[in-house]
This record gives C-alpha cells, sequence and structure tokens, in this order.
C-alpha cells in the first residue's frame, strides 16, 4: 500500500467548497463554492505552501458550483447556480471579470476549455450542453459565439470534460448516461455519438487518460468504470458506425466506495486515478502491472478519511507526481501527497 | 386555493412525550441520538396540504427510522398519504431541511419514501438523494418560503 500524507489545509470558504482547479502552471489554483466567490491561492516564495492571494466576489449571484482556467492560464471562468458563467483574466492586472456568458434556463454545473483553447463547453440543469467559440483580438474584448446547443440528455447534465488534445467532448448526466461530441468535418456542425451507458444512477464526473483512449466514470451508484475506445481498425472486431469510434466500458471497480462518488482524476503524469467520495474519504487506484487492455484491473493503492464530510472534489498537480487537492462539504480545501509503499 | 388532492386523510393520535429520565439531567452521561430523539425532531413538521402534522397523518413513524451515532447516519422513510402524492418530494425535502438545520454536519442524513407507497418512488428518492439538486433547491427564496412555513411551529 501506498500512502497520503496530509501537506496543508487550506480554510476561507465559508460553508461548502464545490470545485477547485489547478493553474496549468501548477503554481496557483482556484476554488469555489457556495459562498459565491471564487478563491485563487498562490505559491509563496521558493515554498511549497499556498496563500490566499485573490477573493473574486460580486460575479455571481448564487453558489459556484465549478471552476477551470485556459490552457494559457490567462482565463479564469466560474460556473454558477445563477444560470451565468463568468470569465475572469487579469489584463489589468488585478483579477476582473470581463465577460459573462447567459443562455443556460438553469443552474450551470460544470464549464471546461478545450486543449487547443478556442472552444469552451458548459452544461446545465436544463439538460443541455453548450459549445462556445472565443475570439480572442488583441486590444479589443473577447467574444464568446455559442455554436452548438447540444440537447441529447434527458436529465440535468452534471458535468462536461474535453479530450486532452482533440476537439472531442465528453458530458455527464443525472440520466445515467455519458455523451460524446465531435465536429463533423463536413459541414463544421457538433453532433452526438451514441450514449455510453451502463451506471445505474447519476454519472457525477468524468475524465480522459493522458492518451484520450481511456475514460473514467463516477457515479451516484458507488462505482467506478473505465471506457476504451476502441476505432475501426481495432483488432478484436468490435463494429464500428460509419468509420468512428464505439466507447466500451472495460471494468468496473464496485465494492470500494460507501457512498455516492462525487469527483474522479486521472493523473496525465503517472497514470494514477482517485475519487473524492461522500464517506468523506480520498481514494487512490493503480493499474495492476500485469493488466490487461481490454479488461484492465485496477487496485487500491491509498485511502485515507480525508475530510469531516463529503469530498466533493479531487485533482492532481499538473506537474509534481503523488500531490493532489481536494475539496469539501466542511469548507476546506487540502493538499495531499501520495507515495508508493518502499 | 386550489383544490386538495387528499380531500379526507385518515387522522391518527399524536405520541406521548418523552418521559424525562434522571440521566437526562446528568451532564456527565453520554447521550448519543437514537430514533425517538430524531423523531421528536420531525414529528410536528406541517403537512403542506393540511393544518396536520407528519406525524398525526402517519407520513412518519418512529419505526420507520434509523439511527446509527456512532457511524454518523440517519435514514428516515416516509409514507406519502396516496401513491400519486405530488407534494412527496416537498414533504421529504422539509424533511432534510429541518434535520440539516438541527443535527450537528457530521450526520449523513437520507430521506427516502416508503418502498411501495408512491407511485414515482424512484425518481422522488434520487432527487431527494442528489446533494447538488437540494442545495439548488434551498437557495430558491419561493421554495424556502414554504419549506419554512412547512417546519415552523404548528398552527395552532
Amino acid at each position: 500500500m501506498g500512502k497520503l500524507e496530509l501537506l496543508q489545509t487550506l480554510t476561507g470558504h465559508v460553508g461548502r467548497v464545490w470545485s477547485a482547479a489547478w493553474h496549468p502552471t501548477g503554481t496557483m489554483f482556484a476554488s469555489c463554492g457556495e459562498d459565491k466567490t471564487v478563491r485563487v491561492w498562490v505559491q509563496a516564495d521558493g515554498g511549497d505552501r499556498y496563500t490566499a492571494q485573490a477573493v473574486l466576489t460580486d460575479g455571481q449571484s448564487r453558489t459556484i458550483r465549478d471552476v477551470a482556467w485556459s490552457y494559457c492560464g490567462h482565463y479564469l471562468a466560474s460556473a454558477s447556480f445563477d444560470t451565468t458563467v463568468a470569465i475572469w483574466d487579469r489584463k489589468s492586472g488585478e483579477f476582473e471579470c470581463n465577460a459573462t456568458l447567459e443562455g443556460h434556463d438553469n443552474e450551470v454545473k460544470s464549464v471546461t476549455w478545450s486543449r487547443s483553447g478556442s472552444l469552451l463547453a458548459t452544461c446545465s440543469r436544463d439538460k443541455s450542453v453548450w459549445i462556445w467559440e472565443i475570439h480572442h483580438a488583441p486590444d479589443q474584448e473577447d467574444e464568446y459565439e455559442c455554436v452548438a446547443v447540444l440537447n441529447g440528455h434527458t436529465q440535468d447534465v452534471k458535468k462536461v470534460c474535453w479530450h486532452p488534445h482533440d476537439d472531442l467532448l465528453a458530458s455527464a448526466s443525472y440520466d445515467n448516461t455519458i455523451r460524446l461530441y465531435k465536429q463533423d468535418p463536413v459541414d463544421n456542425e457538433w453532433e452526438m455519438l451514441e450514449p455510453l451507458e451502463s451506471h445505474t444512477s447519476t454519472v457525477w464526473s468524468i475524465v480522459f487518460d493522458a492518451t484520450g483512449q481511456r475514460l473514467a466514470s463516477c457515479s451516484e451508484d458507488k462505482t467506478v468504470k473505465l471506457w476504451q475506445r476502441y476505432g475501426p481498425d481495432n483488432t478484436l472486431g468490435i463494429p464500428c458506425p460509419e468509420q468512428s469510434a464505439v466507447w466500451k466500458c472495460v471494468c468496473t471497480l464496485s465494492g470500494y466506495h460507501t457512498r455516492s462518488v462525487y469527483d474522479i482524476d486521472w493523473c496525465k503524469r503517472t497514470g494514477l486515478l482517485a475519487t473524492a467520495c461522500g464517506d468523506d474519504m480520498l481514494r487512490v487506484f493503480r493499474e495492476a502491472s500485469d493488466s490487461d487492455p481490454n479488461e484492465p484491473t485496477f487496485e487500491l493503492v491509498a485511502s485515507v478519511e480525508a475530510h469531516t464530510q463529503d469530498v466533493n472534489k479531487v485533482v492532481w498537480h499538473p506537474h509534481t507526481p503523488g500531490v493532489l487537492l481536494t475539496t469539501s462539504d466542511d469548507g476546506e480545501i487540502k493538499l495531499w501527497q501520495f507515495s508508493e509503499a518502499d | 386555493m386550489t383544490e386538495l388532492e387528499n380531500i379526507n386523510p385518515n387522522v391518527y393520535k399524536k405520541c406521548e412525550d418523552r418521559k424525562l429520565t434522571k440521566d437526562d439531567e446528568d451532564e456527565d452521561v453520554a447521550d448519543p441520538f437514537d430514533e425517538r430523539e430524531i423523531f421528536d425532531l420531525i414529528r410536528n413538521i406541517n403537512d403542506p396540504e393540511h393544518p396536520l402534522t407528519l406525524e398525526e397523518l402517519h407520513v412518519l413513524e418512529q419505526s420507520l427510522i434509523t439511527v446509527d451515532n456512532a457511524k454518523n447516519t440517519v435514514h428516515i422513510l416516509f409514507t406519502p398519504t396516496i401513491p400519486h402524492c405530488s407534494m412527496a418530494t416537498l414533504i421529504g425535502l422539509s424533511i432534510r431541511v429541518k434535520l440539516l438545520r438541527a443535527l450537528p454536519p457530521r450526520f449523513k442524513v437520507s430521506v427516502e419514501i416508503n418502498p411501495g407507497t408512491h407511485a414515482s418512488e424512484h425518481a422522488v428518492n434520487k432527487q431527494l438523494t442528489d446533494k447538488e439538486r437540494v442545495a439548488a433547491a434551498l437557495e430558491n427564496t419561493h421554495l424556502m418560503e414554504v419549506i419554512n412555513q412547512c417546519i415552523g411551529t404548528p398552527l395552532k
């Protein structure tokens, strides 16, 4: 077994902390919650401890459910129950809200930037997924144009996540399914692929691995599932319609979580999977060394009672292997170091 | 006022107040939460339609409450008065809000419909379990007014 060591506990939010996101440099991160604020935490000079740098208020009038940094690191998006998404930047030196995206009919649950930086996706209680195109112009205001409204889900959409390299979007919903979306190269219209069905309750979160060939999902049904992409050239003879790929559930991790699994992150550097659970625990899984890619096996390598209430979010540090942060209903953010057993 | 959904609900007697024992006044005796204490917290919640409590309508019964003080769990089953009751979610939400305010935050509270007593039991349970949707509902001022009326003191 490996171990999880607590590095730092950060307080400041009032009430539940819903989400957090590392800046691409890994020297700071943003968090958000019930108190309608976004907080930015930076690494103090030379040390590895983080301190509060800015509290962004007045952007949104209800709970802020999710935050996301653009890959360039210049923009921060926050999604709120007030139906809006705010875009913050530091063009003036201080964080300022310089754009507000409106259009969803109901609470916005998640926001995510594409790898290229030219697309943003949002999803909402109103069952839709929206894709926004970003037009950055030097010395002018940035423009965000909605290029697609995707109505594949039949219920509340909980999470959106872009593929690590391609403009392929995934979404997870209260309707128990995961959906994928891509642009048709002929007419540039966004289209939906067949839904990924296997979970028996709400899918709370999804994440791709570093290659983008695999997807992990976590659910209210207390399981984690791993999905593998099979293209038309696959050697297993899995049929693929119209030369596109299909995603198959190749592994289910059950029996580890005693309550809803609210978040999952797949470390792009180490391949480790971490989960945030309603039983207050943080768990880390590692793929077995003799794992068959078509029937992979994952082992629980560490777990810790991370918080005194539900853990809502878990994110691996973008550069330092083994460092991760968690946020909780108990109002705290914690930084952890995972290390392998000797 | 719109027509009542359930015009003539069965009304039952309230239970006796809990008898105080010597230990209750002894500060040195550990006093973990038990089923009766949870029942006392919620039995006087008002029905959204009738000037009656959830106890009087047998929506709540002590025997359908499970508490594990050490494991921090409280599980409540409630019985809607009719199988098509459109107030079921509101009643469940009122129970959740009452316990959210009354119990220490360490408790994980689950509120579900007594199996087999409601036509949309699964859908209602799923909504009541979804803490994100419950959180959003609690930010709805109109809904909170209704819930606060239900969990306020009886209108007598």
